[in-house]
């Protein structure tokens, strides 16, 4: 109480700190909204500054929107991460129930083999994957961006651990009440999981929103496009990068993510303390 | 409703045998109480009943009819948890319709968005309600129908998960441990209607506890178990006053039993603590052990005396801890009148009647008695 007006030296030191650390991950952001806001004439000009002598973001989003077909790559970015996490959660949730609260022979070596596949990057097996997804005929279209993501190791990991805090007297119950193995994995384990099933949903939805390196693999057309591709639909052309227009649609396609996280701000916290990832 | 027979039960987890050969009869309309010390497999045999876990060997038969096929769901029992093991997402009432819903609606009917629109859904759907509010009618928890159970105290949590169990009429209901998450004195409370519940629907109870208390209470029979056998069954007082093994006769009573060694003579005789007791056996001769009820330690006369090492005065009743010199012993007596407490470290005279003592020989078993008195010779009870 007796230092309730002098500021601890620790303190300040500890904001200056996250201040700068802050203005450090921020300042790629800050750089896209400036070039964003910026006439071309600006943009390439010597000097540097943030704030744009001449405001010309209406005209960057303007010739964004019409060199581009962004609204469509939105609703491809919409249909494919909906997609995929849908699927992964019809798969994720009774493969965890099986590992987390049924007893079976090899139960442990499966759980063992969930683990190691965690541990394979996506780029190890993107050749195999293509060359699979060429023979079945279905590259360049929504199912090769879906289909390779359908199973996630490290969604049944994080649901088995999960699962594995729900009592098993609740499963009992569900038993004696006449509930079925899968109606128990909807009606009982789904409803107990939401936080671990909406923290999961983050994940694969930031994950597969922003993923570059999968569509450009797959893709031709150019109405399959997902949202980062359409970025750099600006940057190839012999004209010249359109700097302007690009940090304009790059601003467009990371809306929706920022959006959602002002509006879940709580739950994207809560998502990430759970799992213990950063 | 349900007569439940089991039959050379065994079970075993990673090789631990945890149930060794169990065979019971459980009668129509009994409240049986399955109890013994933690591990000794009481709950295990409650969930092979339940068919919620396989038994390695043995057969259950409920009325008559082989159930060891049977989906726990079919083979119409209802069980409390001890963790109430109520549905977290739901509220009282869809916990206690859920079992109903199961039962009487149809697949497609359950489905969510499209079955509430199919036809005579409604009318299944007024049945259930009605059936529902009807028990929590009965159980006094209809103010609650609309909560979730994190919003209910442990007791009305109870009351939902007996709720959600007597709304299926099952043939039988099965209780594991559902008494111990609450406080002690909520727990003699709900002793009470648990009983007056058995009285009233007069179905057979199956009800395993640790808490010997509870098993006294409640029961019409108890069942003790120990180390994956079932030991002894009979009415609490045969139980209580005749114990066929020691384990029975320490485990069942509280304060505990005390047990003296003693020893058999030759002609039959039993001495203890080198006084002969005026009983009789016809066992060999050695060592044994004598067991006395609290209750049944007479202080101020008697062949024997202690030392008081400590008093539990519980206001109705006190218990005298007594420390018997050279024997490195120590017994417990329980005084009725505790207006008339020895003083601490006084040394107190102590006897006990003849009928009062048991005997089990060193294996634990007991050994039938004879009390020596020429005018009335009482005939040793049989359990």
């Amino acid at each position: 109480m007796s230092n309730a007006h002098s500021i601890p030296f620790r303190a300040i030191l500890r904001h200056v700190l996250l201040i700068a650390g802050a203005a450090l991950m921020l300042a790629p952001f800050i750089w896209m909204i400036s070039t964003a806001s910026k006439p071309q004439t600006e943009i390439f000009s010597s000097e540097l500054h943030l704030i744009p002598h001449q405001l010309a973001l209406a005209e960057n989003l303007r010739e964004a929107f019409a060199k581009a077909n962004l609204l469509r790559f939105l609703l491809n970015g919409v249909i494919v991460t909906i997609s995929i996490f849908v699927l992964q959660i019809m798969v994720a949730l009774p493969a965890a129930y099986a590992l987390a609260k049924l007893r079976f022979l090899g139960r442990e070596t499966l759980f063992a083999l969930v683990l190691f596949g965690i541990l394979i990057p996506p780029q190890a097996t993107a050749v195999p994957v293509f060359l699979m997804l060429h023979k079945a005929g279905l590259l360049d279209s929504y199912a090769a961006l879906v289909l390779p993501f359908t199973i996630s190791v490290f969604g049944i990991f994080l649901m088995r651990q999960f699962f594995k805090t729900v009592p098993d007297d609740l499963v009992d119950a569900a038993r004696m009440d006449g509930i079925s193995e899968f109606g128990i994995v909807w009606r009982v384990m789904l409803p107990a999981a939401i936080p671990a099933v909406t923290a999961f949903g983050i994940f694969s939805v930031v994950a597969h929103w922003n993923d570059y390196f999968w569509p450009l693999i797959v893709l031709n057309s150019e109405q399959l496009r997902t949202p980062p591709l359409a970025v750099a639909h600006f940057r190839n052309s012999e004209a010249g990068t359109s700097y302007g227009p690009l940090m304009a649609a790059a601003m467009v396609i990371i809306a929706p993510l920022v959006i959602a996280f002002l509006f879940a701000q709580r739950r994207f916290i809560e998502g990430i303390t759970l799992t213990g990832i950063k | 409703m349900a007569q439940i027979e089991l039959s050379a039960i065994r079970k075993s987890f990673d090789g631990a045998d945890v149930l060794k050969g169990i065979d019971f009869r459980i009668e129509d309309g009994e409240f049986i109480s399955l109890v013994g010390p933690s591990g000794c497999g009481k709950s295990t045999l409650l969930r092979i009943i339940a068919g919620l876990e396989p038994q390695n060997s043995g057969q259950v038969h409920i009325d008559g009819r082989p159930v060891d096929a049977i989906r726990p769901s079919a083979r119409n029992l209802a069980m409390v948890f001890q963790s109430y093991a109520l549905y977290p997402h739901l509220s009282t009432f869809d916990n206690i319709a859920v079992p109903l819903r199961m039962r009487r609606l149809s697949a497609i009917e359950r489905l969510p968005l499209l079955g509430p629109l199919l036809p005579g859904r409604r009318a299944k759907e007024r049945h259930i309600r009605a059936d529902v509010e009807g028990i929590a009618e009965q159980l006094d928890i209809a103010p609650l129908l609309r909560r979730k159970p994190g919003q209910l105290s442990g007791g009305q949590r109870q009351r939902v998960a007996v709720g959600r169990a007597m709304v299926r009429e099952p043939r039988a209901f099965l209780f594991d441990e559902p008494l111990s998450n609450l406080d002690a004195k909520l727990r003699v409370h709900m002793r009470a209607e648990l009983a007056e519940l058995h009285r009233r629907l007069k179905a057979t109870f199956v009800y395993v506890t640790h808490d010997q208390a509870e098993a006294m209470t409640m029961s019409s029979r108890i069942a003790v178990m120990m180390g994956g056998e079932l030991i002894q069954a009979g009415t609490p007082a045969e139980i209580y006053n005749h114990p066929n093994d020691i384990r029975v006769a320490e485990f069942i009573g509280s304060p505990k039993i005390n047990v003296l060694p003693g020893r058999i003579r030759t002609d039959g005789g039993v001495d203890v603590l080198g006084t002969a007791l005026k009983l009789a056996c016809s066992a060999a001769a050695g060592e044994c052990r004598v067991g006395v009820r609290p209750e049944r330690i007479d202080l101020g006369t008697g062949p024997f005396s202690g030392t008081v090492v400590h008093l539990e005065n519980l206001g109705a009743e006190a218990f005298v801890h007594l420390a018997i010199e050279g024997a490195g012993l120590r017994l417990i007596a329980r005084l009725a009148d505790v207006r008339h407490l020895p003083a601490m470290a006084s040394s107190v005279a102590f006897g006990f009647a003849p009928d009062a003592v048991r005997i089990f020989d060193p294996a634990g078993k007991r050994i039938e008695l004879r009390v020596e008195q020429p005018e009335r010779i009482r005939e040793p009870a049989h359990v």
